[in-house]
């Protein structure tokens, strides 16, 4: 394969980001700077300024009116772009739902934070994990080589014919976004190509075929037009291979629903989203070193959710232990380990399932939290049961 | 009004409308409590109606003023309101 990526370059994740949307150069960005997300703001409109985008960029004085240019740029045709962490996206929360219901293929990097209150800074991912039912496609990403790599594929997913939804391209704010990481960049003429140019089906600004976009919907058609979301979020799931696949020929990386990490032939698990898995994976190094069977299962696209790929990747798991870093005060657990234990009710996988709460609000994890974590399964697979399924991993009790 | 609605496959995605000049299609007469009646022989035909209808439910032939789109008309009486020499009268439907 020809030289398709760059030798590695110090860049932070914010950076990367902000390069991968100077290669996209899209024709509208709205954006509304907040920590952690900044940096992405902060360098695209330096490239705005130098003339190395063509992008209109709009300050706007808020997140909600982000959003809402994002939704008029994208419905007037152009390819659109946004990024915002924590609170703007809260306070984009309208807005947000209106994109993905007039299926307006807009790509907006999260820089996952905490919710505020009490204010908090850091990462947790309770910003986008309380928009998994807005329609949108989300990815999570454990690398500033991931998060740069998937925020290009993620404008040829959102503007597929077939799928036609929002995209959000996660990563850990401040673990990630303003880490420096050794970034190799895609070549940027084959960048191009494959974002190609955006060819809108219907375009305000396309005064021969006119159309309406957000008429008053009822009783008879508003949920016609819900299933529509829903198939076009299940059809998702067909299409995303192919372009994981174009990618891969192009590009070289290799992307799927999930990742895995000495998963195979292991007893134990630990599933987490994003650069805990980093972490895991030193730790599972260490425990295979002393003959603990340990693995590791990342999803990576958690809208649509992969049900089919994480029990295939589960299938000979004993004891898994599902780390959320939000908490969803169901009482039930985190958002991602009651979606893990609802796909695996109607299976015939039943591993021993346990979640631990962690990381909120920047709390850092550590090795040793993961260890006491495979520590923890090995005492469940022992015993033959979860006696305590809930569990706050670095909360002093 | 007893069409076969549309399924999901059948309708435009996001609630689109991709034609133009469509609202005439729905009909929202069916709204109306109060219906505008005219009294020809004080119209002098000044057309405020016509200006003044939020629904363009005047009907206008040769300058004149030709009655009502019952169809449309949702019975709001602004028409009425506005008639300076009071030629309109609404009356319960």
């Amino acid at each position: 394969m020809a030289q398709t990526k760059s030798k590695k370059i110090p860049l932070t994740g914010d950076q990367a980001v902000a390069t991968a949307m100077k290669q996209i150069d899209p024709d509208v960005v709205a954006a509304y700077p907040i920590t952690p997300q900044t940096e992405i703001v902060m360098y695209f409109s330096n490239y705005v300024a130098n003339g190395q985008v063509s992008t209109e960029l709009i300050p706007v004085e808020s997140e909600h009116s982000a959003m809402s240019a994002c939704v008029g740029a994208s419905a007037a045709g152009a390819r659109t772009m946004t990024a915002t962490s924590a609170n703007g996206l809260a306070l984009m929360w309208e807005i947000v739902y209106i994109a993905a219901s007039l299926r307006l293929p807009i790509v907006m990097p999260v820089v996952n934070r905490a919710l505020s209150g009490p204010i908090n800074i850091h990462c947790d991912h309770s910003d986008t994990m309380g928009a998994r039912d807005s329609g949108w496609l989300q990815i999570y990403c454990e690398s500033g080589q991931e998060v740069y790599e998937n925020t290009i594929l993620a404008v040829r997913i959102a503007e597929h014919k077939d799928i036609l939804l929002p995209v959000m391209v996660c990563q850990d704010g401040f673990i990630t976004s303003h880490a420096v990481e050794g970034i190799q960049l895609l070549d940027d003429k084959k960048v191009k190509e494959f974002v190609g140019e955006y060819k809108p089906a219907h375009s305000l600004l396309d005064v021969e075929h006119p159309v309406t976009y957000g008429p008053l919907d009822l009783q008879d058609y508003y949920f016609e037009h819900k299933r529509q979301q829903s198939e076009a979020m299940k059809g998702a799931l067909k299409i995303l291979p192919e372009l994981f696949n174009e990618f891969e020929k192009t590009f070289g990386s290799k992307y799927d629903f999930i990742d895995t990490y000495k998963l195979e032939d292991a007893d134990i698990a630990i599933i987490a989203l994003s650069s805990t898995a980093g972490t895991s994976r030193g730790v599972i190094d260490e425990l295979r070193a002393q003959g603990i069977k340990a693995g590791l299962l990342r999803p990576r696209v958690f809208r649509p959710f992969p049900r089919e790929k994480i029990l295939d990747a589960l299938k000979n798991i004993k004891a898994v232990a599902v780390l959320d870093r939000a908490e969803s005060f169901s009482a039930e657990g985190g958002p991602l380990y009651t979606e893990i234990k609802a796909a695996l009710y109607d299976s015939n996988i039943k591993p021993l399932a346990v979640n631990y709460i962690y990381g909120l609000g920047g709390r850092d994890i550590f090795p040793d939290d993961i260890e006491s974590v495979f520590s923890d399964l090995s005492g469940i697979l022992k015993n033959n049961k979860v006696s305590n399924p809930i569990n706050y991993l670095g909360s002093r009790e | 009004m007893a069409e076969k609605k549309k399924s999901w496959k059948e309708i435009p995605i996001g609630g689109l409308i991709l034609e133009a000049g469509n609202a005439k299609e729905y009909k929202t007469g069916g709204w109306r409590t109060f219906r505008p009646e005219k009294n020809d022989k004080k119209c002098t035909n000044c057309l405020f109606c016509w200006m003044y209808c939020p629904d363009s439910s005047i009907k206008v032939e040769d300058g004149k003023m030709a009655g009502f789109d019952y169809e449309h008309c949702k019975g709001c009486g602004i028409c009425a309101s506005v008639c300076p020499v009071k030629c309109i009268d609404m009356k319960k439907e």
